[in-house]
């Protein structure tokens, strides 16, 4: 598999950019290999860059000083306006750049899309062979994270646990709005979004605590939508999967339906058991009992499903529709309105207003990681 | 009454609309209210109203509906700055168990309307503010070529804004992010007023912005005055004209995309609903397919203003005119195809990433040849750093970082991990406030002599230059920081301590923005307080060395512009007419035919707003009533055939006669 080399930090003087100020750049620093080379690329892109962006800064500077209308001296051609030799070099050095930057992008593009698996651990270091992935199931609620181990049993909200050096497949979607699932230190970001699936492959190659996030605004709860990730050595993870195995709770569809509805600061919560599919019933909007399954057209096909799904009509019906008394009052709501419980149904007033001053302290939760 | 007549009569207005418990906005209202009645108060008193009426409102000249459009951008410009000082300080403070003072539902209006505002009021009246004053003027015409729909196109912009503005205190705005992303803004996740507030000022707004770009596309096909080929247009013409091809051909997805979005919201259909066939990811491509033109709609302008300035202030043709043209040309092409690379990361797969990622970076090259055009136009001048120049050289050095970091955000891998970062704020401030906003303020140095026969203050003009340029790296370097620390967009509370000294260091920075904001209206109040300085006052109507057409004439210009149309033998049709010494025309003027002032844009925009406002408050019996006014009104217009008058000759010779004795008084400077 075409890679390219990563970057040679010490040898550039670019690598200021990653020293700069000594603060933990995790972009630039990351933990896991994926995001290692984006960084990379981050790296080699800006570099390439330079070769011609510093010489058009340095020679605006000189031009503009050197032919400042007060230095007689310097050579004024009023009406020289063209050059084909120069207009060459002018058109073509970005043109070679590009060119390089083009083909950087292209198996670079390949290399590190998120739904192909990764070709290895780290630089150097080739997948072990007959290692099967970890599949973690991701929903992004309103306003926390769900996360599914399928092969454990077991789920979590808020709280992402990890095995170092191991391939992690995700398989993400959304229960109502657009989210994006993203673990700077792991790899880059992916939208999740409701009734559809998408994937990311990524590994975290060293044990660590390290932010997530949702890095798409999806509305009030939206900036405490964050988990903390934990990367923990094989023993460390199997021990945590006993922890939350031996812990209470199942995560059946009537506590997800619970579990879905709005709230906001939720700390991290444990399943000791999850309803089989249940991902999936999520995937095709479809865990209340009784609703029928979106079935995408054309399923079953080869390649990605379209995204048209055939799934009944739900929800708010338009306001020309509205008889007078259900037209409800538009109120302004900037000032916190005290607690108020979300409801799973769409478009209802008490999802509006759930910004609060306190922390709730939520049945069955454990010691916020956050705290 | 029943509560039925109620809500039928007033919708879904009721006290609890109006923000009464809301100290910021109370106190928000309270200045309005007092600044707005003392303009009322002063306007009535000095008995301005029909002198604004008749000479300005219903103007349908050019210039002074240019003049509006620049006010507008400006008023519109402190109020997008009000909602960046209120993010600026969120940010800097709510950290920890400190929540900052704007709760979830203020604060993401704060930076939906900032985006909004910013662009679309602030942005667009600014680039079509100058191209409404200055292309007339620079290829030799008397006004656009449809002068009633001008007027009509500035009335409805001004309505949005205004529908923008109502949301601040009746109600609410959005609380999506500027681009209203389906399917948070469905009924389903936003049932209140503000996605309609949005819809509705955008849809008005968006007539207007659509109407313009047709006039001033007719005005550069038809209107060149002879012997100005398309090859012999000013560069700021042939950006003008790239920039309303790209509105003719992007405002309508917009248009039709919130459309769409509407009829979800009213009529209940599934376009970008979660069920029902609908499909979100509808709406992102939609909306891209308008957005991205809208950015290159945006640059375009400002690349000729920087194209007129640094020619005319390095006294020297502009290198390589021709490929400069080719150059807009390819770029306005590639604005169509690059969309998708605003969302790289929604998992398109690598072959359609990598295409949209190249197509991007594509776009660097004919922006690299400009760049490099201006520089060797310096090359071998005498360059002047008169304050357009000094904005000029700001620009070169600033937007080539911006554009630096847009083609590394055109990487797909590089954009998974800065995405919806700060760092993605950061470019964006960069090549906007770098690109855009310093190109209008070289323009607006450089186009106010010709507007008003005085200069701009230099000094309170270099103090707002030096910090716009410095608060602007100050506020946004942090945020390149802090994309690579992987701080993400629109968060209105941090945990991590250790961030707060860059987002500090970031609202300083906004601090010294706002020091160059208020300089810039210092320096106008300054400028018109001393226009008849022998510092200020220019009688010559070439106060810098001018090199195209809008020179030629007296500054203001007269209402018609040119006595006689000139006849164009040279790109730099001014400075050839200087350098051959042609005569300027003083006898043998005849009566000039003229558009006439006309009421009823004036009138069909306030019906589109009252329509706009009735149909967000489900006030449907006002918004049928608004709609057939509308209808009404429009009829009425085309049966109004007093449309048209001439300016006697004798008026003209008097005026131009004036300025032959103005000439004769105040030697023309030496042509630099």
């Amino acid at each position: 598999m075409a890679r390219f080399p990563s970057f040679p930090v010490r040898l550039a003087p670019l690598a200021g950019l990653s020293l700069l100020g000594g603060c933990n750049m995790v972009v630039m620093n990351p933990a896991g290999d994926v995001a290692r080379q984006q960084a990379d690329l981050v790296l080699w892109s800006t570099a390439l860059m330079l070769l011609i962006i510093v010489p058009v800064m340095v020679l605006t500077v000189v031009f503009a000083w050197k032919y400042r209308a007060t230095n007689k001296e310097a050579d004024y051609r009023p009406d020289w306006d063209h050059s084909t030799g120069l207009e060459l070099v002018i058109w073509s050095a970005p043109l070679l750049i590009i060119v390089a930057l083009g083909a950087l992008t292209w198996v670079a593009t390949h290399t590190l899309d998120p739904y192909r698996p990764i070709g290895r651990l780290a630089a150097g270091r080739p997948l072990p062979a007959g290692q099967a992935p970890l599949e973690v199931q991701v929903v992004a609620l309103d306003w926390k994270w769900l996360f599914i181990y399928p092969e454990q049993g077991i789920a979590t909200v808020n709280e992402l646990v990890l095995p170092v050096d191991r391939q992690v497949r995700f398989r993400l979607t959304s229960s109502s709005v657009m989210n994006t699932f993203y673990v700077p230190a792991m790899a880059g970001m992916i939208y999740t979004m409701p009734g559809m699936e998408t994937k990311l492959h990524a590994v975290l190659n060293r044990a660590g605590r390290f932010d997530g996030m949702s890095a798409n605004y999806s509305g009030a709860g939206f900036s405490e939508m964050r988990f903390p990730t934990l990367a923990m050595d094989d023993t460390g993870f199997d021990r945590w999967v006993a922890t939350v195995k031996g812990g209470q709770g199942a995560l059946s569809q009537a506590r997800y339906l619970q579990l879905e509805k709005p709230s906001e600061k939720v700390p991290a919560m444990r399943f000791a058991a999850v309803q089989q599919g249940l991902f999936d019933r999520i995937v095709k909007m479809c865990v209340r009992p009784g609703e029928p399954c979106v079935t995408m057209h054309g399923e079953g096909h080869h390649g990605m499903q379209p995204p048209v799904n055939n799934r009944p009509a739900e929800g708010s019906e338009g306001a020309l529709m509205k008889a007078p008394e259900e037209k409800g009052t538009s109120p302004h709501l900037t000032a916190p309105r005290g607690p108020a419980s979300g409801s799973g149904k769409p478009g209802d007033q008490t999802n509006r207003n759930m910004t609060r001053l306190e922390r709730p302290a939520l049945p069955g939760a454990i010691q916020s990681a956050r705290s | 009454m029943s509560d039925t007549l109620i809500k039928t009569i007033f919708g879904r207005l009721s006290w609890e609309s109006f923000p009464i418990h809301e100290p910021i906005l109370v106190g928000t209202f309270a200045v309005v209210a007092i600044g707005g009645g003392a303009v009322l108060a002063a306007l009535t008193y000095f008995k301005l109203w029909g002198y604004l009426w008749k000479e300005w409102f219903t103007s349908v000249d050019h210039k002074k509906i240019g003049i509006m459009y620049m006010v507008l951008g400006i008023v519109m410009l402190l109020r997008g700055f009000a909602d960046a000082l209120m993010m600026r300080a969120q940010q800097s403070m709510a950290f920890g168990a400190n929540e900052g003072f704007l709760p979830a539902h203020h604060y993401d209006q704060v930076f939906t309307a900032h985006g909004v505002i910013m662009i679309f009021f602030v942005a667009m009246p600014f680039v079509t503010g100058l191209m409404n004053y200055v292309v007339p003027l620079q290829i030799g015409a008397r006004d656009v070529s449809f002068p009633f729909l001008n007027n009509f196109s500035f009335w409805m912009t001004t309505a949005g804004a205004m529908i923008v503005m109502a949301s601040l205190f009746v109600g609410e705005f959005a609380r999506t992010g500027w681009l209203a992303m389906a399917p948070l803004s469905g009924l389903d996740y936003s049932p209140d007023v503000g996605v309609d507030y949005y819809v509705w000022a955008l849809q008005v707004a968006g007539v207007g912005t659509l109407l313009s770009g047709v006039n001033l596309i007719a005005t550069i096909v038809k209107m060149r005055a002879p012997g100005m080929t398309l090859m012999k247009m000013p560069v700021f013409t042939w950006t003008a004209l790239a920039t309303n091809i790209l509105i003719v051909a992007a405002f309508p997805v917009l248009t039709a995309v919130l459309a769409m979005l509407s009829l979800d919201r009213y009529v209940g259909t599934h376009f970008f609903t979660n069920t029902g066939g609908g499909n979100p990811m509808m709406y992102v491509n939609m909306i891209w397919i308008w957005g991205h033109p809208e950015v290159y709609i945006l640059i375009l302008p400002a690349f000729g203003v920087f194209s007129e300035v640094t020619s005319t202030f390095s006294s020297k043709r502009l290198f390589g005119y021709t490929s400069m043209v080719y150059a807009i040309l390819v770029i306005t092409i590639l604005a169509y195809l690059v969309w998708l690379h605003h969302f790289f990361t929604m998992g398109s797969g690598a072959s359609v990433n990598s295409f949209f990622g190249i197509t991007t970076m594509i776009i660097s090259i004919p922006t690299g040849a400009k760049i490099f055009n201006w520089l060797f136009t310096m090359y071998r001048g005498r360059v002047r750093f008169e304050l357009p120049m000094m904005w000029t050289v700001a620009f070169m050095l600033t937007f080539v970082i911006g554009g630096m970091t847009g083609v590394l955000l055109a990487v797909p891998p590089a954009d998974f991990v800065l995405h919806n970062s700060l760092f993605l704020v950061a470019h964006f401030h960069n090549v906007i406030i770098g690109g855009v906003l310093f190109g209008m303020f070289a323009g607006i140095n450089y186009w106010w002599p010709k507007a008003f026969g005085f200069k701009l203050d230099p000094f309170w003009g270099k103090i707002s230059f030096w910090s716009w340029v410095i608060g602007f790296w100050v506020a946004f370097t942090p945020l390149y920081i802090l994309g690579l620390m992987g701080v993400t967009r629109r968060l209105r509370h941090f945990d991590d301590p250790s961030l707060q000294i860059w987002f500090v260091v970031a609202a300083v920075g906004a601090v010294i923005v706002a020091i160059g904001i208020a300089a810039f209206l210092m320096q106008i109040f300054v400028s018109i307080r001393d226009r008849n300085s022998d510092r200020l006052r220019d009688f010559t109507g070439d106060p810098w060395g001018g090199r195209t057409l809008e020179w030629a004439t007296s500054s203001p210009p007269p209402a018609y512009n040119f006595a006689f149309t000139p006849v164009i033998h040279d790109l730099d049709a001014w400075y050839d007419m200087k350098n051959r010494k042609a005569d300027r025309p003083t006898s043998g003027f005849r009566d000039i035919h003229m558009p006439r002032n006309t009421g009823a844009g004036v009138v069909l925009a306030g019906l589109s707003m009252v329509f706009a406002l009735a149909m967000i408050w489900y006030i449907w019996w006002l918004a049928g009533l608004a709609f057939v006014g509308l209808l009404g009104a429009a009829i009425v217009h085309t049966f109004n055939y007093d449309r048209d008058y001439h300016i006697p000759a004798e008026e003209v010779t008097a005026v131009e006669d004036q300025r032959t004795a103005a000439l004769a008084a105040h030697p023309q400077l030496a042509g630099a």
